[in-house]
């Protein structure tokens, strides 16, 4: 090849006669053989045939269906009794203007509801507080807190960040600054079963990595709630807030305006047909951006709480996979095509054309 | 070394040219002895504007002051130097609205209307205008290393007291004295002095300029023909005053003092810049224009950077999606003021009354905040617009380019130049070309000369096979060895001698017309490739006509302008000829034995070797005159006389012009000869036809006195009367036989041009050479075949000098072109083929703007076109016709600096490389060393290049739709507050690290069918050229599966996140975790997708597909550990939260399946109903059907292809159809029995 090569280069280079004494300028012209550059790479180069698609198809189907319906059962595993409060929590003198009774400190909002349990609950039974219509993901609230102030009483005066909420009327910072701590939920739940107190244990309802890294053991609440602006819930100043979890969770902001957050845990067993009687103060205002309040009691599954989406999406997927395997079966049986048939190519299909 | 030249015996050509060194009146005068008050009068018109320039030749220090302060010899093509690049190179970038935009984006990120933080809007913005920037920085880099190649160039230049030595050439300046020696580059414009030849004559090749391949005749002035060697130069002082510069390489006006004497100059003193001495062995000249003042750098236009047709419709669909993104900003925008208005005063929480004072949540001025908030919204769904889908074009492009270059198929080893993309930015364009326009020498032809066959006598010599030939029979016997169908009914075209592509059968046509293919025997001399023992070896001797056959050599020897040259290695001859036709004839004669050896002042002496003599015989030819050749002429001859005393008057020349001069008894030979110079033609060779006169004493004496006198008459009609005079002796001549010289293809191109012919290409040839020469090239390269029906546009052959001329002329080429049209309208025979052969003088009428329209339609409806006689500029305005006219993309090829217009004017300039011109290869696009490889960066890089870029952007389109609308819905579930779901750093890496390598990988790696496949179906290069894969249809399919994702994605997290804990402890998910859940289906979605959208699957790929989705997990791994102040939420949120969590799992798994059903329907439902030609090819690869069934394979090989009416196998097809014409008269009177062979005949 190469003689053959260099014989036609005598025999046919440039006119001038100028081409010897080039050798060494090809060689290091030459581009050097790699699979890699000349594009060829060993490859795998499946084809999607008819048996393949089918499969594949299949075995989602496969998959898919089995974990909808475990999905499915566990979600119908979860107990979940759902209480909705605001409203029946206003004494009746009040329903036109509930405002206006909320935001009068002198009324006592205490509240008492009962709860029907209807299904055998194992513990631990989950206390959440849901609220709706709540913008805890509107860009000015999320912003507005401060995690070095969270983090360390060296940085208490670190606000930045958290308007409008930073500092007293007198200038001395708040903390925890920021519209999220400012606004805590401050409604409280006590239970009890007949006449015995059910225990609500508000320990460990947060984020370990939040108490353990986020908020900080020797970080006090100073010059919390107490202005003339009054929002949510006021803080102990002698509890770090690494122990306040109901801020914790608070802190922790919900992406839909319709959320709920973990109040605590109940940790006996709930017989059916038990009836639970809550007491509960009715402090928070809602009634102001019409979002409603709900008290939720719930077990959880190894999937969590209450929801039949996932298996229902889950049973979607893979029904339609088994629709889509049967229905290419059915096509490619009434109309196969050879694969490889070289009549589909299109210089075949309109000779016209070409 | 110097010397050398000077042993040859100096030779005064004015002596023996007649045409070419036509003296102006002045210098004739000054032949005479200079006269001051003409060559005064002569200077008068000069200074004025525009000839201001001063040169003290010889004194180049007065050029270091002012005011004659000229540039150097410097040349710098670099768009940048250090001190600019930052400014003009960052002012480039954001030239770009997308990059303009994010640059806005980026200034707005430290405020606080802005939903990001800064770092994350500049750092991507710094990466790709940076990665940008480092590119053009490289390319701005390659461009100096090849400027200052040509400026460490070395020159002999006066340095004082007679002594030259070597000079950098961007160190000499105006008014240097420069010694060029033969085969050298002049490094500047000079004014030519003295030269090798007593006269002052020297020869420049100026094939760098104009394209020219025909040598000049450049002549100094009297005055300065005594400077002739080094120490002459000692005392030298002239001034010249000449105009300033200009691009007008034709031109040249000036005077030069030379001892207080004024003497004019003109053009033919000029040597320019990048133009070479040739035929000469060296010359003195003086410099007058340096570095960017040489007319060629004026001519150097900047080459316009030019954008692929796949990029401008992405700009389109950028204009698109910013659209989309501004209605987006202002739904979400308006959906925010009405909320902030009637909802927000409510939302306590908020605390809406103590509003901060930049307006941007003010409930009491809605308007201002949903003006603000426009601004965030607009900056958030940013995401919708690609920021790095330039950067990642640009990076793919880069590394496609890289394998342009290093593409072993592609490279020369004559040359040692690889196949080069000098800009990265048309590699998909390569795979949408519609029409190539080429070049003519240099391009399709090596302007190198073969002998090869001749016609004696009526005799025809010479059996080795024309390279058409060669190649047109190997066509044949490979369609015959492959695609035998049709061989099957009884039907035998030719006998069967072999089998295979390479083999050597010998192919019987009916027609009667025998080819043999052998083994190319290589040419062991150049320019010789004749093989006929009869005339070789002195066996000429036993021939019928030997008398005739020793004239015949004799007119080869004899009559031509060259001059020989001992080879001292050798001991043989070389020939400096003017054109490389006479080069090779005197080779031929040479071998045939009639060495031609010395030339003198009046005789030329040619070495005769007879075999019944040992030693050569040396004869001596007095030349009386040379009647040199023009093109108007098309003829040569020299009067000579013989050794015996005997008076001749041999000619060559084109055989239509000797043909109308022979005497009654001259024609002896006339009928045999004229059938064999139609084969010649036919078979692709350039043809002369021979003929000589005896003259009588009487007669020729009193022809030379009238000749003496026209040569020595003044005036303008001098020229009319010298032919006047040359006509009255040349005819009454007598036929001696026709020559055939092969203008020998560059290697490949017939096939090159069949194949690009096959894959639905267009091919027009614009050549600044003769038709006839243009038309024999046509026929080598089966661009025209017998039986084409060609339309030849030239104006009347009128010189009217009338004031309507030119309309007249206009009127007659529109004529000609309305009746052109006519008659291919009127065709009905459906394989009927037209060939558009057109002239420079034509072009200019054609050009017009009226008539411009009407010719190119006209030019689309014939088979092949070929302009002769163009100018570089026709060759620009003929590129914009096609270009503009038809819409499609067009692509010039050439070599010289006469195609640098069209080079540039075209969609893609290709520069061939191989010659030593650099200029079309400095303004091409892509360069290659050979025609040839036209194929393969076209039908294999250009149709891989489209595939991978429209694919890629498609992609990219997809996932940025897919991923910025998830922001837009989660919008409507904050109160359009301007708040986004994830995190900034994920949005940061998003287009940056976690989606962008395997994009590239599909960008750089994706292959649809193999190169093989690729060359042996060219009918898949028309996907690309008709658009396929960028169609509208497409994009919006992609962008309807972008939204169809979106939606998937955000809604399935939504409503399985919604509410209840997804943990078993109880714990509910905040944005933090739905962000991430959702981020991490985006990822594994959008990944998996692009699995889906590769067919072919390397290493790289699988490890970069797996790999971003790895880097996802590992990022969020290694994101969770670092301070929580740095990661906020999202802290420690993957290993204490999402990957607990059964339910994180399940949604990815979902949702990705999810997103990718749809696709996986379509492409699956594709391939079984409505395959595309690759795939049907894939499968057949894959099932290894291509081995098994061979028959098939190569049938359907055949029948990929584009009909073409150009190329061989259109020349086979058109000969096939001939004979199965007679074949079918002969068949249909048996009547009944036909028995047609299996498939339908579509190859026909």
């Amino acid at each position: 090849m190469m003689n053959n090569l260099g014989a036609s280069a005598a025999g046919s280079s440039s006119g001038s006669g100028s081409g010897e004494g080039s050798a060494p300028r090809r060689n290091s012209k030459r581009p050097k053989y790699s699979k890699f550059t000349q594009q060829e790479l060993p490859a795998c180069k499946p084809i999607l045939t008819p048996q393949w698609v089918i499969s594949v198809f299949t075995l989602v189907g496969i998959i898919f269906v089995p974990i909808g319906v475990i999905s499915l059962m566990a979600s119908h595993d979860v107990v979940e009794i759902v209480d909705w409060y605001d409203s029946a929590c206003i004494p009746q003198n009040m329903t036109n203007d509930k405002v206006a009774y909320m935001q009068n400190a002198a009324t006592d909002k205490t509240c008492t509801r009962t709860l029907k349990v209807l299904k055998n609950m194992d513990q631990p039974i989950y206390v959440y507080y849901q609220l709706d219509n709540f913008y805890q993901n509107h860009r000015r609230y999320v912003k507005s807190r401060n995690d070095a102030q969270l983090r360390s009483a060296d940085e208490a005066s670190e606000t930045s960040g958290c308007d409008p909420e930073k500092t007293t009327a007198d200038g001395s910072p708040i903390v925890p600054c920021g519209l999220i701590a400012w606004s805590l939920f401050n409604d409280t739940y006590s239970f009890k079963q007949g006449n015995e107190n059910v225990m609500v244990n508000k320990k460990g309802i947060s984020w370990k990595s939040d108490r353990d890294h986020k908020f900080g053991k020797d970080v006090y609440p100073k010059n919390f709630q107490n202005g003339s602006l009054i929002g949510g819930a006021k803080l102990d100043p002698n509890k770090s807030l690494s122990e306040q979890e109901d801020l914790i969770v608070w802190m922790r902001t919900a992406a839909l305006p319709t959320f709920r957050k973990l109040y605590g845990k109940i940790e006996v067993d709930l017989k059916a047909n038990d009836s639970i009687t809550v007491t509960l103060k009715n402090n928070y205002n809602t009634y102001s951006f019409n979002g409603k309040k709900k008290l939720v009691l719930s077990t959880t599954s190894w999937l969590g709480g209450k929801n039949d989406f996932l298996g229902i999406a889950y049973l979607t997927v893979g029904g339609s996979c088994f629709f889509l395997a049967a229905a290419f079966t059915v096509v490619y049986l009434v109309k196969p095509r050879k694969l490889g048939d070289p009549s589909y190519l299109s210089w075949n299909r309109s000779p016209l054309g070409y | 070394m110097p010397r050398t030249g000077r042993i040859r015996e100096k030779l005064r050509w004015s002596k023996i040219y007649t045409f070419s060194c036509i003296r102006h009146p002045e210098s004739i005068n000054a032949d005479a002895g200079p006269s001051l008050s003409l060559s005064l009068s002569l200077s008068l018109p000069l200074p004025g504007p525009g000839h201001s320039r001063i040169v003290r030749c010889n004194q180049p220090r007065a050029h270091k002051r002012k005011p004659l302060d000229y540039p150097t010899n410097y040349i710098s093509t670099t768009k940048y130097n250090i001190v600019t690049f930052l400014p003009k190179a960052i002012f480039e970038q954001f030239r770009r609205v997308a990059n303009l935009y994010f640059l806005l984006a980026a200034c707005l990120s430290v405020t606080s209307i802005s939903p990001f933080s800064p770092v994350s809007m500049i750092a991507p913005l710094a990466f790709v205008v940076g990665l940008s920037m480092a590119k053009e920085a490289l390319e701005d880099w390659r461009r100096f290393v090849q400027d200052m190649k040509v400026n460490l160039r070395k020159a002999l230049v006066h340095k004082g007291n007679g002594r030259f030595s070597n000079k950098f050439w961007h160190k000499i300046r105006v008014g240097d004295v420069v010694r060029v020696e033969k085969n050298q580059f002049f490094p500047a414009d000079l004014l030519l002095l003295s030269s090798g030849y007593e006269d002052g004559i020297c020869y420049v090749e100026t094939m760098n300029l104009d394209g020219e391949t025909n040598l000049k005749v450049k002549r100094s002035l009297e005055v300065t023909l005594p400077f002739e060697d080094d120490r002459s130069f000692k005392d030298f002082t002239a001034t010249i005053r000449c105009e300033d510069p200009n691009p007008s390489l034709y031109t040249f006006a000036g005077n030069l003092e030379h001892e207080r004497q004024v003497y004019a100059l003109d053009p033919s003193q000029v040597l320019l810049r990048d133009s070479k001495l040739r035929n000469t062995s060296y010359i003195y000249g003086v410099v007058i224009f340096t570095g960017h003042d040489t007319k060629v750098m004026q001519n150097a236009t900047e080459s316009p950077s030019k954008r692929s047709r796949v990029e401008k419709k992405m700009d389109r669909i950028i204009y698109i999606l910013f659209t989309v993104l501004v209605l987006v900003s202002l739904i979400s925008s308006l959906g925010f003021a009405v909320k902030t208005k009637l909802e927000m005063p409510s939302w306590w929480y908020l605390q809406p009354q103590r509003g901060d004072n930049s307006h941007l949540y003010s409930p009491s001025t809605p308007g201002l905040s949903g003006i603000f908030h426009l601004v965030t919204a607009l900056i958030l769904y940013g995401y919708l617009i690609p920021i790095s889908l330039y950067v990642s074009i640009e990076v793919v492009k880069v590394l496609q380019a890289m394998f342009i270059n290093q593409d072993l198929q592609m490279y020369d080893e004559e040359t040692g130049n690889p196949a080069q993309a000098r800009t990265s930015n048309l590699n998909e364009e390569l795979g949408q070309v519609d029409t190539i326009l080429s070049d003519k020498t240099g391009t399709l032809t090596c302007n190198q000369m073969d002998f090869l066959k001749c016609s004696i006598a009526g005799f025809p010599y010479g059996l080795s096979s024309s390279e058409v030939e060669i190649a047109a029979a190997k066509q044949i016997a490979s369609e015959e060895s492959g695609g035998s169908v049709q061989n099957g009914g009884g039907i035998d075209y030719w006998e069967n001698g072999g089998s295979g592509f390479g083999s050597s059968p010998e192919i019987e046509l009916e027609g009667g017309i025998t080819c043999k293919i052998e083994k190319p025997r290589k040419p062991m001399i150049r320019g010789f490739s004749f093989e006929d023992d009869r005339l070789m070896q002195g066996n000429w001797m036993s021939e019928p006509n030997p008398g005739t056959i020793l004239l015949f050599f004799r007119i080869l020897a004899v009559c031509h302008t060259a001059i020989p040259e001992l080879d001292e290695e050798t001991g043989g001859f070389t020939y400096e000829a003017e054109s490389p036709d006479e080069g090779a004839f005197l080779v031929a004669a040479r071998e045939f034995g009639f060495e031609f050896c010395r030339r003198t002042q009046t005789s030329v002496f040619v070495r005769e070797r007879y075999p019944s003599s040992a030693e050569p015989i040396e004869r001596e030819f007095k030349i009386l005159n040379l009647l040199e050749f023009n093109s108007k002429r098309k003829r040569m001859s020299v009067v000579i006389r013989d050794e015996n005393g005997q008076l001749l008057l041999l000619c060559k020349g084109a055989d239509s012009i000797i043909f109308d001069r022979l005497s009654k008894n001259g024609r002896m030979y006339e009928a045999d000869t004229s059938k064999h110079l139609n084969e010649y033609g036919e078979a692709g060779l350039r043809t002369l036809a021979l003929a000589y006169r005896k003259l009588e004493e009487s007669e020729y004496s009193a022809w030379n006195t009238e000749f003496l006198k026209a040569k020595t008459a003044l005036g303008p009609d001098r020229e009319a009367q010298l032919e006047q005079a040359a006509d009255m002796i040349e005819k009454e001549l007598v036929l001696v036989g026709a020559t055939a010289v092969e203008d020998k293809l560059q290697k490949g191109v017939p096939q090159c041009i069949d194949k690009l012919a096959q894959a639905g290409l267009k091919i027009w040839v614009l050549t600044g050479d003769k038709m006839e020469t243009a038309v024999n090239i046509g026929f080598a390269c089966s661009l025209l075949r017998q039986g084409m029906k060609q339309i030849r546009l030239s104006p009347m052959n009128k010189e009217l000098i009338t004031q309507d001329a030119n309309k007249a002329v206009k009127e007659d080429i529109q004529k000609q072109i309305t009746n052109a049209s006519q008659m291919i309208k009127l065709e009905t025979d459906p394989h009927a083929a037209f060939a558009l052969i057109i002239d420079g003088k034509a072009l200019t009428y054609a050009l017009e703007e009226d008539m411009k329209h009407q010719f190119l339609s006209l030019a689309v409806d014939c088979a092949s076109v070929i302009c002769c006689r163009v100018s570089p500029k026709q060759k620009a305005l003929v590129t914009r016709l096609v270009k503009e006219g038809t819409g499609k993309v067009t692509l010039a090829i050439g070599d010289g600096a006469n195609d640098v217009g069209m080079i540039q004017e075209a969609d893609i300039g290709v520069g061939i490389s191989g010659v030593e011109g650099m200029q079309a290869v400095m303004a091409s696009d892509f360069s290659i060393s050979q025609f040839r490889y036209l194929e393969r960066l076209l039908v294999v890089h250009g149709h891989w290049c489209y595939k991978r870029i429209a694919q890629m952007i498609c992609y990219f389109f997809y996932k940025n739709i897919a991923f910025g609308l998830t922001l837009f819905y989660f919008e409507a579930y904050t109160g359009f507050s301007g708040q986004s779901v994830y995190d900034d750093w994920y949005m940061i890496l998003f287009n940056v690290l976690l989606t962008s390598l395997p994009v590239i990988s599909l960008g750089v790696f994706e292959q649809d069918v193999s190169s093989e496949v690729c060359l042996q179906f060219p009918a898949l290069y028309q996907q690309g050229a008709k658009n396929l894969f960028f169609d509208w249809y497409r994009i919006i399919g992609w962008m309807a599966n972008g939204l169809y994702s979106s939606l998937m994605i955000f809604f399935l997290n939504i409503g399985i996140f919604f509410t209840q804990a997804f943990l078993r402890g109880g714990q509910t998910a905040d944005m933090a975790a739905i962000g991430t859940t959702m981020f991490t289906c985006i990822i594994c979605a959008v990944n998996m997708q692009i699995a889906l959208t590769m067919s072919h699957f390397t290493w790289i790929q699988i490890v970069l597909v797996w790999g971003s989705i790895a880097t996802w997990y590992l990022f969020l791994l290694a994101y969770g550990e670092s301070s929580p102040l740095v990661s906020g939420d999202a802290f420690r949120l993957l290993v204490e939260a999402l990957a607990p969590a059964p339910i994180f799992w399940a949604v990815t798994l979902l949702v990705a399946a999810a997103c990718n059903l749809p696709y996986l329907i379509h492409i699956s439902y594709q391939r079984l109903y409505n395959p595309m030609d690759h795939h049907v090819i894939q499968e057949i690869k894959y099932y290894k059907k291509d081995v098994e069934d061979q028959i098939m394979w190569t049938r359907e090989r055949s029948k990929a292809r584009w009909a073409t009416k150009i190329g061989f196998t259109a020349r086979v097809d058109a000969k096939i159809r001939q004979l199965k014409g007679k074949l079918h008269s002969k068949v249909s009177s048996l009547s009944g029995q036909t028995v047609v062979a299996t498939p339908p005949p579509d190859v026909l």
